[in-house]
Protein backbone atom coordinates (compact mmCIF):
# COMPACT_ATOMS: atom_id res chain seq x y z
CA UNK A 1 0.00 0.00 0.00
CA UNK A 2 1.22 3.49 -0.91
CA UNK A 3 -0.03 6.38 1.25
CA UNK A 4 0.24 9.87 -0.19
CA UNK A 5 0.29 12.69 2.32
CA UNK A 6 -2.19 15.42 1.32
CA UNK A 7 -1.12 18.69 2.87
CA UNK A 8 -2.38 21.08 0.17
CA UNK A 9 1.04 20.70 -1.40
CA UNK A 10 -0.01 21.10 -5.01
CA UNK A 11 0.65 18.42 -7.54
CA UNK A 12 -0.87 15.51 -5.66
CA UNK A 13 -3.08 14.32 -8.50
CA UNK A 14 -0.22 13.48 -10.87
CA UNK A 15 1.59 11.50 -8.16
CA UNK A 16 -1.59 9.53 -7.45
CA UNK A 17 -2.17 8.86 -11.16
CA UNK A 18 1.43 7.76 -11.73
CA UNK A 19 1.13 5.18 -8.93
CA UNK A 20 -2.17 4.02 -10.44
CA UNK A 21 -0.47 3.72 -13.82
CA UNK A 22 2.01 1.39 -12.12
CA UNK A 23 -0.82 -0.78 -10.83
CA UNK A 24 -1.10 0.58 -7.29
CA UNK A 25 -4.18 1.89 -5.56
CA UNK A 26 -2.63 4.67 -3.52
CA UNK A 27 -4.42 6.01 -0.49
CA UNK A 28 -4.57 9.78 -0.01
CA UNK A 29 -4.21 10.61 3.67
CA UNK A 30 -5.30 14.02 4.92
CA UNK A 31 -4.54 13.18 8.57
CA UNK A 32 -2.38 10.65 10.42
CA UNK A 33 -5.58 8.85 11.52
CA UNK A 34 -6.29 7.91 7.88
CA UNK A 35 -3.10 5.83 7.73
CA UNK A 36 -3.42 2.09 8.04
CA UNK A 37 -0.35 0.40 6.66
CA UNK A 38 2.31 0.71 3.98
CA UNK A 39 4.77 3.16 2.53
CA UNK A 40 4.46 6.94 2.74
CA UNK A 41 4.99 9.48 -0.06
CA UNK A 42 5.37 13.20 0.68
CA UNK A 43 4.74 15.14 -2.54
CA UNK A 44 5.41 18.81 -2.67
CA UNK A 45 5.33 21.93 -4.71
CA UNK A 46 5.94 25.32 -3.21
CA UNK A 47 7.72 26.84 -0.31
CA UNK A 48 9.75 24.96 2.37
CA UNK A 49 8.20 26.99 5.19
CA UNK A 50 4.63 26.63 3.91
CA UNK A 51 5.11 22.89 3.44
CA UNK A 52 6.33 22.48 7.04
CA UNK A 53 3.55 24.75 8.30
CA UNK A 54 0.89 22.65 6.55
CA UNK A 55 2.45 19.38 7.77
CA UNK A 56 2.59 20.70 11.33
CA UNK A 57 -0.98 22.01 11.20
CA UNK A 58 -2.19 18.54 10.17
CA UNK A 59 -0.08 16.78 12.84
CA UNK A 60 1.92 14.94 10.21
CA UNK A 61 5.36 15.86 11.56
CA UNK A 62 5.23 13.65 14.66
CA UNK A 63 3.48 10.90 12.68
CA UNK A 64 6.20 10.82 9.98
CA UNK A 65 8.89 10.55 12.67
CA UNK A 66 7.05 7.67 14.35
CA UNK A 67 6.61 5.78 11.09
CA UNK A 68 10.23 6.41 10.11
CA UNK A 69 11.34 4.94 13.45
CA UNK A 70 9.15 1.88 12.78
CA UNK A 71 11.02 1.33 9.52
CA UNK A 72 8.26 2.43 7.13
CA UNK A 73 9.73 3.48 3.77
CA UNK A 74 9.20 7.19 3.15
CA UNK A 75 9.71 9.00 -0.17
CA UNK A 76 9.83 12.80 -0.42
CA UNK A 77 9.39 14.42 -3.84
CA UNK A 78 10.81 17.88 -4.69
CA UNK A 79 9.98 20.13 -1.70
CA UNK A 80 8.87 16.88 -0.05
CA UNK A 81 12.52 15.79 -0.32
CA UNK A 82 13.88 19.15 0.85
CA UNK A 83 11.83 19.08 4.05
CA UNK A 84 13.62 15.85 5.02
CA UNK A 85 16.48 18.23 5.86
CA UNK A 86 17.13 20.40 8.89
CA UNK A 87 16.31 23.72 7.24
CA UNK A 88 16.43 25.79 4.08
CA UNK A 89 17.69 29.17 2.97
CA UNK A 90 14.18 29.57 1.53
CA UNK A 91 12.63 29.76 4.99
CA UNK A 92 15.18 30.78 7.62
CA UNK A 93 14.30 29.70 11.15
CA UNK A 94 11.83 27.01 10.07
CA UNK A 95 12.80 23.50 11.19
CA UNK A 96 12.44 20.69 8.67
CA UNK A 97 11.90 17.02 9.49
CA UNK A 98 15.68 16.81 10.09
CA UNK A 99 16.36 13.26 8.91
CA UNK A 100 19.43 14.82 7.31
CA UNK A 101 21.60 17.40 9.04
CA UNK A 102 22.42 19.68 6.12
CA UNK A 103 20.45 22.74 5.05
CA UNK A 104 18.89 23.27 1.63
CA UNK A 105 20.45 26.17 -0.29
CA UNK A 106 19.80 28.62 -3.14
CA UNK A 107 21.55 27.92 -6.44
CA UNK A 108 24.88 29.55 -7.21
CA UNK A 109 24.74 32.14 -10.01
CA UNK A 110 25.25 31.01 -13.60
CA UNK A 111 22.48 29.32 -15.56
CA UNK A 112 18.84 30.31 -15.21
CA UNK A 113 17.04 29.90 -11.88
CA UNK A 114 14.60 28.13 -11.34
CA UNK A 115 16.46 25.07 -12.58
CA UNK A 116 13.63 24.10 -14.89
CA UNK A 117 13.50 21.18 -17.26
CA UNK A 118 15.15 17.86 -18.04
CA UNK A 119 18.61 17.15 -16.69
CA UNK A 120 20.79 14.08 -16.29
CA UNK A 121 21.23 11.86 -13.25
CA UNK A 122 24.73 10.74 -12.30
CA UNK A 123 24.29 7.54 -10.31
CA UNK A 124 26.68 7.52 -7.36
CA UNK A 125 25.70 4.40 -5.48
CA UNK A 126 23.73 1.26 -6.24
CA UNK A 127 20.52 0.89 -4.30
CA UNK A 128 17.16 -0.83 -4.87
CA UNK A 129 15.60 2.62 -5.65
CA UNK A 130 17.85 3.11 -8.67
CA UNK A 131 17.79 -0.43 -10.10
CA UNK A 132 17.50 -0.27 -13.90
CA UNK A 133 17.92 3.51 -13.87
CA UNK A 134 20.50 4.42 -16.48
CA UNK A 135 23.44 6.57 -15.53
CA UNK A 136 22.84 9.73 -17.54
CA UNK A 137 19.07 9.22 -17.67
CA UNK A 138 16.92 12.36 -17.94
CA UNK A 139 14.44 13.48 -15.28
CA UNK A 140 12.33 16.63 -14.90
CA UNK A 141 13.34 19.27 -12.34
CA UNK A 142 11.61 22.52 -11.29
CA UNK A 143 13.29 24.14 -8.26
CA UNK A 144 15.35 27.12 -7.10
CA UNK A 145 16.82 25.58 -3.93
CA UNK A 146 19.01 22.50 -3.87
CA UNK A 147 20.20 19.73 -1.59
CA UNK A 148 23.98 20.10 -1.20
CA UNK A 149 25.93 17.19 -2.67
CA UNK A 150 28.07 17.03 0.42
CA UNK A 151 26.78 13.83 1.98
CA UNK A 152 28.52 11.17 -0.06
CA UNK A 153 27.29 8.38 2.20
CA UNK A 154 23.65 9.19 1.54
CA UNK A 155 23.73 10.36 -2.05
CA UNK A 156 22.38 7.88 -4.61
CA UNK A 157 22.54 10.27 -7.57
CA UNK A 158 23.56 13.81 -8.25
CA UNK A 159 22.97 16.37 -10.94
CA UNK A 160 24.63 19.61 -11.97
CA UNK A 161 23.20 23.06 -12.63
CA UNK A 162 25.45 26.01 -11.70
CA UNK A 163 26.71 23.71 -8.94
CA UNK A 164 26.58 20.02 -8.09
CA UNK A 165 23.55 19.03 -6.05
CA UNK A 166 21.91 15.86 -4.77
CA UNK A 167 19.14 14.45 -6.96
CA UNK A 168 18.38 11.25 -5.01
CA UNK A 169 19.14 10.71 -1.35
CA UNK A 170 18.67 7.74 0.94
CA UNK A 171 19.35 6.90 4.53
CA UNK A 172 17.95 3.62 5.85
CA UNK A 173 14.21 3.75 5.04
CA UNK A 174 14.12 7.48 4.16
CA UNK A 175 14.30 8.44 0.45
CA UNK A 176 14.14 11.78 -1.32
CA UNK A 177 14.11 12.79 -4.99
CA UNK A 178 14.60 16.43 -6.00
CA UNK A 179 12.98 15.96 -9.42
CA UNK A 180 9.40 14.95 -10.29
CA UNK A 181 9.42 11.20 -11.07
CA UNK A 182 5.69 11.38 -11.89
CA UNK A 183 6.59 13.77 -14.75
CA UNK A 184 9.77 12.03 -15.87
CA UNK A 185 8.52 9.43 -18.32
CA UNK A 186 10.42 6.13 -18.41
CA UNK A 187 13.13 6.96 -15.88
CA UNK A 188 10.62 8.43 -13.43
CA UNK A 189 8.27 5.47 -13.73
CA UNK A 190 11.18 3.09 -13.08
CA UNK A 191 12.09 4.92 -9.86
CA UNK A 192 8.47 4.90 -8.67
CA UNK A 193 8.19 1.20 -9.52
CA UNK A 194 11.39 0.57 -7.56
CA UNK A 195 9.91 2.41 -4.57
CA UNK A 196 6.76 0.28 -4.74
CA UNK A 197 8.92 -2.86 -4.78
CA UNK A 198 11.23 -1.86 -1.88
CA UNK B 1 23.23 18.91 -18.66
CA UNK B 2 19.98 20.87 -18.70
CA UNK B 3 18.32 20.39 -22.10
CA UNK B 4 16.70 23.02 -24.27
CA UNK B 5 13.02 22.12 -24.19
CA UNK B 6 10.75 21.69 -27.19
CA UNK B 7 7.14 22.52 -26.38
CA UNK B 8 4.08 21.98 -28.58
CA UNK B 9 1.28 24.41 -27.73
CA UNK B 10 -2.36 23.34 -27.95
CA UNK B 11 -5.22 25.85 -28.11
CA UNK B 12 -8.35 24.55 -26.45
CA UNK B 13 -11.87 25.76 -26.06
CA UNK B 14 -14.68 23.97 -24.24
CA UNK B 15 -12.25 21.15 -23.45
CA UNK B 16 -11.53 20.52 -27.13
CA UNK B 17 -8.41 21.18 -29.17
CA UNK B 18 -8.77 23.84 -31.84
CA UNK B 19 -6.73 23.39 -35.02
CA UNK B 20 -5.59 20.02 -33.70
CA UNK B 21 -3.35 17.43 -35.19
CA UNK B 22 -5.08 15.67 -38.02
CA UNK B 23 -3.42 12.29 -38.39
CA UNK B 24 -4.78 9.03 -39.58
CA UNK B 25 -3.60 7.28 -36.43
CA UNK B 26 -5.61 9.55 -34.16
CA UNK B 27 -9.25 8.66 -33.74
CA UNK B 28 -10.27 12.09 -32.53
CA UNK B 29 -8.12 15.06 -33.52
CA UNK B 30 -10.00 17.38 -31.18
CA UNK B 31 -9.38 15.29 -28.10
CA UNK B 32 -6.73 16.91 -25.89
CA UNK B 33 -5.88 13.56 -24.31
CA UNK B 34 -5.09 11.93 -27.64
CA UNK B 35 -3.03 14.94 -28.68
CA UNK B 36 -1.16 14.96 -25.39
CA UNK B 37 -0.39 11.23 -25.63
CA UNK B 38 0.83 11.68 -29.18
CA UNK B 39 3.32 14.41 -28.21
CA UNK B 40 4.29 12.60 -25.01
CA UNK B 41 5.28 9.57 -27.11
CA UNK B 42 6.96 11.72 -29.75
CA UNK B 43 9.43 13.17 -27.28
CA UNK B 44 7.97 16.57 -26.47
CA UNK B 45 9.69 17.86 -23.33
CA UNK B 46 6.61 19.68 -22.12
CA UNK B 47 3.18 20.79 -23.31
CA UNK B 48 1.23 24.02 -23.03
CA UNK B 49 -2.56 24.21 -23.17
CA UNK B 50 -4.07 27.62 -23.76
CA UNK B 51 -7.78 28.02 -23.16
CA UNK B 52 -8.56 30.60 -25.83
CA UNK B 53 -12.11 31.36 -24.77
CA UNK B 54 -11.41 31.18 -21.07
CA UNK B 55 -14.90 31.92 -19.90
CA UNK B 56 -15.49 31.28 -16.24
CA UNK B 57 -18.53 29.04 -16.91
CA UNK B 58 -16.24 26.64 -18.80
CA UNK B 59 -14.07 26.18 -15.71
CA UNK B 60 -15.21 22.70 -14.77
CA UNK B 61 -14.76 21.51 -18.37
CA UNK B 62 -11.20 22.83 -18.34
CA UNK B 63 -10.41 21.21 -14.99
CA UNK B 64 -11.77 17.91 -16.24
CA UNK B 65 -9.53 18.20 -19.29
CA UNK B 66 -6.51 18.95 -17.08
CA UNK B 67 -7.22 15.86 -14.99
CA UNK B 68 -7.63 13.63 -18.04
CA UNK B 69 -4.40 14.93 -19.58
CA UNK B 70 -2.50 14.52 -16.28
CA UNK B 71 -3.50 10.88 -15.97
CA UNK B 72 -2.49 10.16 -19.56
CA UNK B 73 1.02 11.59 -19.84
CA UNK B 74 4.21 11.64 -17.79
CA UNK B 75 5.72 14.92 -18.92
CA UNK B 76 5.07 18.34 -17.40
CA UNK B 77 2.43 20.66 -18.78
CA UNK B 78 1.32 24.26 -18.35
CA UNK B 79 -2.23 25.58 -18.52
CA UNK B 80 -3.10 29.17 -19.38
CA UNK B 81 -6.13 31.27 -20.23
CA UNK B 82 -8.60 33.00 -17.99
CA UNK B 83 -6.73 32.44 -14.71
CA UNK B 84 -7.69 35.40 -12.53
CA UNK B 85 -7.09 34.35 -8.93
CA UNK B 86 -4.92 32.24 -6.67
CA UNK B 87 -7.89 29.93 -6.33
CA UNK B 88 -8.05 29.46 -10.13
CA UNK B 89 -4.35 28.56 -10.01
CA UNK B 90 -4.86 26.13 -7.13
CA UNK B 91 -7.67 24.29 -8.92
CA UNK B 92 -5.59 23.83 -12.07
CA UNK B 93 -2.46 22.74 -10.22
CA UNK B 94 -4.44 20.38 -7.98
CA UNK B 95 -5.91 18.85 -11.14
CA UNK B 96 -2.44 17.82 -12.28
CA UNK B 97 -0.94 20.74 -14.22
CA UNK B 98 2.63 21.65 -13.30
CA UNK B 99 2.51 25.33 -14.09
CA UNK B 100 -0.03 27.99 -14.83
CA UNK B 101 0.43 30.78 -17.35
CA UNK B 102 -1.03 34.24 -16.88
CA UNK B 103 -1.00 37.19 -19.24
CA UNK B 104 -3.84 39.75 -19.17
CA UNK B 105 -4.68 39.06 -15.53
CA UNK B 106 -1.03 39.62 -14.51
CA UNK B 107 -1.03 43.02 -16.20
CA UNK B 108 -4.35 44.00 -14.65
CA UNK B 109 -3.30 42.72 -11.24
CA UNK B 110 0.48 42.25 -10.93
CA UNK B 111 0.02 41.18 -7.28
CA UNK B 112 -1.36 37.92 -8.65
CA UNK B 113 2.15 36.92 -9.72
CA UNK B 114 3.50 37.43 -6.21
CA UNK B 115 0.56 35.72 -4.55
CA UNK B 116 0.84 32.72 -6.89
CA UNK B 117 4.60 32.44 -6.39
CA UNK B 118 4.17 32.58 -2.62
CA UNK B 119 1.43 29.94 -2.62
CA UNK B 120 2.92 27.46 -5.09
CA UNK B 121 6.52 28.51 -5.72
CA UNK B 122 7.91 30.58 -8.58
CA UNK B 123 8.51 27.44 -10.63
CA UNK B 124 4.72 27.12 -11.08
CA UNK B 125 4.15 30.66 -12.34
CA UNK B 126 4.69 31.42 -16.02
CA UNK B 127 4.03 34.97 -17.17
CA UNK B 128 3.17 35.16 -20.87
CA UNK B 129 4.12 38.36 -22.64
CA UNK B 130 2.76 39.28 -26.08
CA UNK B 131 5.12 41.85 -27.58
CA UNK B 132 4.95 43.91 -30.74
CA UNK B 133 7.88 45.86 -32.12
CA UNK B 134 7.76 49.67 -32.19
CA UNK B 135 10.99 51.04 -33.69
CA UNK B 136 13.66 50.06 -31.17
CA UNK B 137 11.39 48.79 -28.45
CA UNK B 138 8.44 46.46 -27.97
CA UNK B 139 4.94 47.21 -26.69
CA UNK B 140 2.99 44.81 -24.51
CA UNK B 141 -0.38 43.48 -25.66
CA UNK B 142 -3.21 41.77 -23.79
CA UNK B 143 -6.35 39.76 -24.60
CA UNK B 144 -4.59 37.44 -27.02
CA UNK B 145 -2.90 40.35 -28.78
CA UNK B 146 -6.03 42.41 -29.33
CA UNK B 147 -5.32 45.28 -26.95
CA UNK B 148 -2.21 47.36 -26.58
CA UNK B 149 -1.21 48.52 -23.12
CA UNK B 150 1.19 51.33 -22.48
CA UNK B 151 3.98 49.13 -21.18
CA UNK B 152 7.44 48.41 -22.51
CA UNK B 153 7.68 44.62 -22.94
CA UNK B 154 11.22 44.40 -21.58
CA UNK B 155 10.42 46.52 -18.53
CA UNK B 156 7.34 44.38 -17.94
CA UNK B 157 9.42 41.19 -18.25
CA UNK B 158 11.79 42.45 -15.56
CA UNK B 159 8.94 43.49 -13.31
CA UNK B 160 7.16 40.14 -13.71
CA UNK B 161 10.32 38.32 -12.63
CA UNK B 162 10.87 40.66 -9.68
CA UNK B 163 7.31 39.91 -8.62
CA UNK B 164 7.94 36.16 -8.66
CA UNK B 165 7.46 34.76 -12.17
CA UNK B 166 9.55 31.61 -12.56
CA UNK B 167 9.44 31.57 -16.34
CA UNK B 168 8.47 33.88 -19.20
CA UNK B 169 6.64 32.83 -22.35
CA UNK B 170 7.60 35.50 -24.87
CA UNK B 171 5.49 35.73 -28.03
CA UNK B 172 6.38 38.09 -30.84
CA UNK B 173 3.16 39.40 -32.34
CA UNK B 174 5.08 40.47 -35.43
CA UNK B 175 6.44 36.99 -36.11
CA UNK B 176 3.52 34.88 -34.90
CA UNK B 177 2.01 32.94 -37.78
CA UNK B 178 4.59 34.07 -40.34
CA UNK B 179 6.81 30.97 -40.10
CA UNK B 180 9.76 33.29 -40.85
CA UNK B 181 11.60 32.80 -37.59
CA UNK B 182 11.42 34.01 -34.00
CA UNK B 183 12.14 37.60 -32.99
CA UNK B 184 15.57 36.72 -31.66
CA UNK B 185 16.43 40.29 -30.80
CA UNK B 186 13.43 40.53 -28.49
CA UNK B 187 14.17 37.13 -26.97
CA UNK B 188 17.85 37.90 -26.36
CA UNK B 189 17.07 41.29 -24.83
CA UNK B 190 14.68 39.72 -22.34
CA UNK B 191 16.81 36.63 -21.70
CA UNK B 192 19.81 38.79 -20.82
CA UNK B 193 17.76 41.04 -18.55
CA UNK B 194 16.15 38.35 -16.40
CA UNK B 195 17.39 35.40 -14.37
CA UNK B 196 14.54 32.99 -15.18
CA UNK B 197 14.09 30.68 -18.21
CA UNK B 198 12.53 32.07 -21.39
CA UNK B 199 10.22 30.18 -23.75
CA UNK B 200 10.45 31.47 -27.33
CA UNK B 201 7.15 31.72 -29.17
CA UNK B 202 5.91 33.03 -32.50
CA UNK B 203 7.38 32.57 -35.94
CA UNK B 204 8.83 29.05 -36.11
CA UNK B 205 8.93 27.70 -39.65
CA UNK B 206 12.11 25.67 -40.06
CA UNK B 207 14.51 23.61 -37.95
CA UNK B 208 17.05 26.42 -38.25
CA UNK B 209 14.59 28.85 -36.64
CA UNK B 210 14.61 26.74 -33.48
CA UNK B 211 18.40 26.60 -33.47
CA UNK B 212 18.52 30.38 -33.92
CA UNK B 213 16.08 30.97 -31.04
CA UNK B 214 18.52 29.10 -28.78
CA UNK B 215 21.79 30.44 -30.19
CA UNK B 216 20.79 34.02 -31.06
CA UNK B 217 17.66 34.48 -28.97
CA UNK B 218 19.26 32.79 -25.91
CA UNK B 219 15.98 31.01 -25.24
CA UNK B 220 15.75 28.11 -22.79
CA UNK B 221 12.79 26.49 -24.51
CA UNK B 222 11.06 26.80 -27.89
CA UNK B 223 7.37 26.63 -28.61
CA UNK B 224 5.40 25.99 -31.76
CA UNK B 225 1.81 25.07 -32.55
CA UNK B 226 0.55 24.55 -36.11
CA UNK B 227 4.04 23.64 -37.34
CA UNK B 228 3.84 20.51 -35.20
CA UNK B 229 0.12 19.95 -35.57
CA UNK B 230 0.30 19.91 -39.36
CA UNK B 231 3.45 17.78 -39.34
CA UNK B 232 5.56 20.33 -41.18
CA UNK B 233 8.25 19.47 -38.67
CA UNK B 234 8.66 16.74 -36.11
CA UNK B 235 10.15 17.08 -32.65
CA UNK B 236 12.72 14.47 -33.59
CA UNK B 237 13.98 16.58 -36.52
CA UNK B 238 14.52 19.54 -34.23
CA UNK B 239 16.28 17.43 -31.62
CA UNK B 240 18.57 15.96 -34.26
CA UNK B 241 19.48 19.49 -35.38
CA UNK B 242 20.11 20.50 -31.76
CA UNK B 243 22.49 17.61 -31.21
CA UNK B 244 24.33 18.40 -34.42
CA UNK B 245 24.82 21.97 -33.13
CA UNK B 246 25.84 20.74 -29.66
CA UNK B 247 22.64 22.11 -28.12
CA UNK B 248 21.61 19.75 -25.31
CA UNK B 249 18.48 17.75 -26.18
CA UNK B 250 16.70 14.81 -24.58
CA UNK B 251 16.71 11.84 -26.91
CA UNK B 252 15.57 9.00 -24.59
CA UNK B 253 12.05 9.01 -23.28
Amino acid sequence: MINIVDYEGGNLFSVVKAFEYLGEQPQIITSPEAYQTGKIVIPGVGDFGDAMGELNARHFTQFIHEKAAEGVEILGICVGAQILFQGSEESPGIAGLSFFKESVRYFAPGGKIPHMGWNTLKIKRQNPLVVDVDDGGYVYFAHSYFIPAAMADYELAHCEHNNLFTAIINRDNIYGVQFHPEKSQKVGMQIMKNFIEL
Amino acid sequence: MLVKRIIPCLDVTGGRVVKGVNFVDLIDAGDPVEQARFYNDEGADELIFLDITASSDGREILLDMVRRVAESIHIPFTVGGGIRSVNDMREILRSGADKISINTSAIKNPLLITQGAKAFGSQCIVVAIDAKRKKNSWDTYTHGGRHSVDMDAIAWAKEAVERGAGELLVTSMDCDGTQKGFDNELLARISEEVSVPIIASGGAGTVQHFVDAIEKGKADAVLAASLFHFRKLTIREIKEAFIEKAIPARTQY
